[in-house]
């Protein structure tokens, strides 16, 4: 096939063929010999001291190998590690240990394990295991457990809180004293369940002999699985193995490394037998972190005429009732920073609690903090709108941060590497034919048909492509954030690519193997891209925060023009020219204006491989590394509009129409980066009418099924029309931005401002997410009944 | 007490001996190592163990295996045949109709299933007919696509013949045995 330009080419994806056939290989597909099965018995309770606990009856069943309890962790496995240690703010981590021995915090808390020959005999066994329980007095909600009185989930925690961090940048308080014009609004994030189609999924494989652990793991990061097992249970990190061939899905709830892994690894040792987990899904909803849960207050201040001034956050994030692995840094550094969004807002301060519950602990989920930032800004840009009777548009151009002023620091002291907001503002205008649609939706306000047309926007910004590790080290988090590639010829051609990041989905085994043919004129079909084997490649730091192609991608094309390096010299070498002279293009080396007489980049390969005939002081093999650490983040924006229609009789809302004009930068593969955006937004348009995890008084999770809980279907999900500009990345050499988390940070302000715009004549300004008919319809009467409501 | 059942699978007869109580999608995944179909919640809402038993697509955590005796099995195994992927694969590669995969196998068992009872779906046919069945990765909308276009070539004649026994061996006759137009001929 030619090979001419592979960047920019909607390549059909290199995983597909083992993913249509049924030859993918997910952690649960893994079977070794001697394998046994491990069930988890889960605290029924949210908050109870354990009285009793008898394993008797469950170790006697046939098939049963064994059963543990938390005492049997003590001095062989520590707590389970959070590795986002936020500075400056207070903060208490909790012993989070894989098995509660005393106490347990939340339905789904960890109370036994067992061993048996089979998952149904494991269950079994779980049903004969013996608890008692004195119940402790619950609090869910993170407002509740910070105020005086409430219930205390630790006694060296007080109030609850586990950290308060706080930004400021300039004076936001004299900025809103100044200001003509004050808003004040509360937003509620929803807590989200992540629901990756495949469940969480463990496979421990300990060789006592060699001293050695091999863990097939369902995971984005399995250098940093392998990292938290060596410090945990004592194992040498050289002597672990982390294999992560499929993953099913993971949008941030597979970052975390959870008390089911540890379990097993730890079941694996004792019992010298491969020991699998699987989690079903009602376990996935209560022991798999969940997402958002935050309650934001805000209030913002502008001129008359519409430009924002001054703003100022307090964020009550709900963490559940341990810090998992990235938790503190979600609703702090990810959040915080980015909240002026694409606007000039320079007086800003953000405060933010973090708040122990009896809950399913939060984590990173798809957007992790950008999602949460970019709704509170393009929905405090249409309030201030609907305040001052302008166009919510027009808001937002006066407030943009002009194009030729990048790159620029923003109110969160991020230094937007490249950006022009109105470019992308004006795609999506032209498309939905913004003029046009306001006339029609005058004219059928004044029919009043008792279905109200809404449209609306989000012009947003992102910070992705995570990060500079000297960047991550001052966040306090635990680890780098460069990534290594290695490219290796070998002597027939083919080319092997190894990374050190684990895409699940995205799509990178395909746009690095362009990456690579681009660059170095060998097709696709004979570049393979090997990630998710700690084994293989040397160090990576995972998949999330839209960082794989950002990052991950400029370590591959440094290491392949490293290759190509080479090959021009050993080129020049067996032309016997000078390697000045040489030319390259298409994988055919030539003397510049000679191109007759060629070296291939497989005859150079073969050489390279063979070393028969090596330039001096050449060393043999053709295969380069290279280690990435970017210089700064990326910062991909857009715009999307929604269209719809909310039906007055009934509540619902309809989506009639999605645009979503993305700026990611270059774009390596269109096909691969329009299914991100088209899956991002449907999570985002999930979050904004029809998800959310919702806990009784006692803490039970009342959401806990995909029956109880709106994990979209194909109904619910309407045509996605995409469209791009391209501002390239100034700071790395691929020029690409991410494009994981853009859809779900861009899109479910652009569906609630759309409803809220819909609704305005009624008086109507907020609804909080999830928008679902009886939500609708009832602040709907409300207004009917007595005026304006939601603000 | 364990029974004993005789079920094809792809074309493939398999005798086994099964405890009454093992789900139709254990039994494949763990008895016959077919471990391409997935279990995504076991309560019969994702959909991801979706296979064919006798010419209609169910989800096979929703079945004993026991109630599969003397029944024809299709799963995404026996997609392909004759060294062909059936048009329903190729679609879904040619349309980017998956991301992560692991919801794939059923989803295209599923719209196998739907291609046989509406040969030429309109759009929102398709997302009413696949509603049972969850994906997280793609917003439906390639998979919407991938199967208009595996419609427009089923239609245009390119659909391998379903087997229906597993006479002419698994690999062989292929399809989805058991499967599609075949199930009514069994």
């Amino acid at each position: 096939m030619s090979v001419t330009r592979m960047f920019g080419a909607s390549v059909k994806r290199r995983e597909d063929p083992r993913l249509i056939t049924g030859d993918g290989m997910f952690t649960d597909d893994f079977k070794l010999p001697g394998m046994l099965q491990m069930g988890v018995l889960r605290s029924p309770y949210a908050h109870a001291r354990i009285t009793r606990l008898d394993t008797a009856k469950a170790k006697a069943l046939a098939g049963v190998h064994a059963v543990f309890t938390g005492k049997d962790l003590e001095g062989k496995v520590a707590p389970m590690p959070c590795a986002w240690l936020v500075p400056d703010a207070d903060l208490k981590v909790p012993s989070y240990t894989a098995m509660a021995t005393d106490t347990v915090r939340f339905v789904g808390d960890a109370v036994a394990i067992v061993v048996a020959d089979d998952s149904y005999i494991a269950d079994d066994a779980l049903d004969l295991i013996e608890v008692e329980y004195d119940e402790l007095p619950v609090v869910t909600n993170q407002e509740e457990a910070l105020k005086p009185g409430a219930p205390q989930l630790y006694s060296d925690a007080p109030n609850n809180q586990a950290f308060h961090w706080k930004f400021r940048n300039g004076d936001a308080d004299g900025a809103l004293q100044r200001a003509e014009v004050r808003l004040k609004q509360r937003f509620i994030q929803q807590r989200l369940v992540p629901n990756a189609m495949e469940p969480r999924s463990s496979v421990a494989d300990w060789n006592a002999g060699a001293g050695e652990l091999t863990l097939y793991n369902t995971t984005q990061n399995p250098h940093i699985v392998r990292f938290l097992i060596s410090v945990t249970q004592n194992i040498p990190e050289h002597k672990i193995r982390v294999i992560a061939r499929d993953v099913g899905g993971g949008f941030g709830s597979k970052i975390p490394y959870y008390p089911g892994d540890a379990l097993a690894i730890f079941a694996s040792r004792m019992l010298k037998r491969p020991v699998r987990w699987t989690e079903d899904r009602r376990e996935n909803f209560v022991a798999t972190i969940h997402g958002r849960d935050q309650i934001i207050d805000v209030e913002l201040g502008a001129t008359r005429d519409g430009k924002m001034t001054g703003l100022k956050v307090t964020n009550l994030a709900n963490m559940g009732a341990y810090l998992s692995l990235a938790a503190p840094g979600v609703p702090t550094w990810l959040f915080a920073l980015i909240v002026p969004g694409c606007y000039t807002i320079q007086d800003y301060a953000c405060d933010v609690y973090g708040v122990l519950t009896n809950t399913t602990p939060t984590d990173a989920y798809r957007g992790a903090g950008r999602p949460e930032a970019a709704f509170l800004i393009e929905r405090m840009v249409d309030l201030l709108a609907g305040e001052l009777h302008m166009d919510p548009v027009d808001v937002r151009r006066k407030n943009f941060i002009p194009a030729s002023a990048f790159p620029y620091t923003n109110g969160g002291t991020l230094s937007y590497d490249s950006g022009d907001y109105d470019k992308s503002l004006d795609l999506a205008l032209k498309m939905v034919d913004y003029e046009g649609f306001r006339q029609r939706q005058a004219e059928a306000r004044q029919q009043g048909k008792g279905k109200h047309l809404g449209i609306g926007l989000s012009t947003y910004v992102e910070v992705c492509g995570l990060a500079p590790s000297k960047a991550a080290g001052a966040m306090g988090f635990q680890g780098g954030l460069w990534e290594p590639a290695t490219v290796r010829v070998l002597a027939t051609g083919k080319v092997i690519v190894l990374t050190g990041t684990n895409p699940h989905g995205q799509g990178e085994e395909t746009t690095f193997a362009q990456l690579v043919s681009e660059e170095l004129g060998v097709p696709v079909e004979d570049i393979d891209v090997v990630h998710g084997d700690t084994s293989a490649i040397s160090m990576g730091w995972g998949t999330y925060g839209s960082r794989t192609t950002a990052v991950g991608g400029t370590a591959v094309l440094k290491a392949t023009l490293k290759v190509v390096e080479k090959a021009k010299r050993l080129a020049a070498h067996l032309l016997e020219a000078n390697v000045e002279d040489i030319t390259h293009d298409h994988g055919r080396y030539y003397v510049a204006g000679s191109p007759t007489k060629v070296k291939t980049i497989q005859d150079i390969a073969l050489m390279a491989n063979l070393a028969w005939d090596m330039p001096e002081g050449m060393a043999p093999g053709l295969e380069e590394n290279h280690f990435h650490d970017p210089t700064n983040f990326t910062f991909p924006f857009g715009a999307h509009i929604c269209i719809v229609e909310v039906d007055e009789e009934t509540g619902e809302t309809k989506i009639l129409r999605y645009i979503a004009v993305d700026d990611v930068g270059r774009v390596i593969n269109p096909m691969i980066v329009d299914g991100q955006v088209q899956g991002g937004v449907a999570q985002g348009i999930g979050q904004a009418l029809y998800e959310h995890a919702i806990y009784d008084e006692r803490g039970n999770l009342t959401t806990g099924s995909m029956l109880d809980y709106t994990v979209p279907n194909a109904t619910q999900i309407p045509f996605i029309e995409t469209a791009r500009t391209e501002t390239p990345c100034p700071h790395n050499l691929t020029g690409v931005k991410g494009v994981g988390e853009t859809g779900t940070i861009a899109s479910s302000q652009a569906v609630v401002n759309a409803v809220c715009d819909a609704l305005a004549p009624l008086g109507i300004k907020n609804i909080d997410m999830p928008l679902t008919p009886e939500k609708v319809w009832r602040t709907i009467q409300a207004a009917r009944a007595g005026g304006t409501t939601g603000s | 007490m364990k029974q004993s059942i005789r079920v094809t699978v792809n074309g493939e007869e398999h005798t086994s001996e099964v405890e009454p109580r093992t789900l139709l999608v254990t039994y494949l995944r763990e008895q016959l190592d077919l471990t391409g179909t997935h279990i995504g919640c076991d309560t019969g809402q994702c959909g991801a163990c979706t296979v064919m038993l006798d010419g209609q697509p169910v989800k096979s955590c929703m079945v004993l295996a026991v109630q599969a005796d003397g029944a024809q099995v299709g799963t995404v195994e026996g997609l392909a045949a004759n060294g062909k992927y059936h048009p329903i694969q190729d679609a879904f590669w040619e349309k980017h109709g998956l991301q992560c995969g692991f919801c794939t196998p059923g989803m295209m068992i599923a719209a196998v299933g739907l291609l046989e009872r509406n040969p030429d779906p309109s759009d929102a046919e398709i997302r009413e007919q696949l509603e049972g069945n969850l994906c997280r990765c793609t917003g439906y909308q390639n998979i919407v696509a991938a199967v208009r276009s595996a419609a427009e070539a089923m239609r245009a004649g390119n659909a391998q013949p379903v087997a229906t026994s597993g006479a002419s061996g698994a690999g062989a006759a292929g399809g989805v045995a058991g499967g599609v137009a075949g199930g009514e001929e069994a």
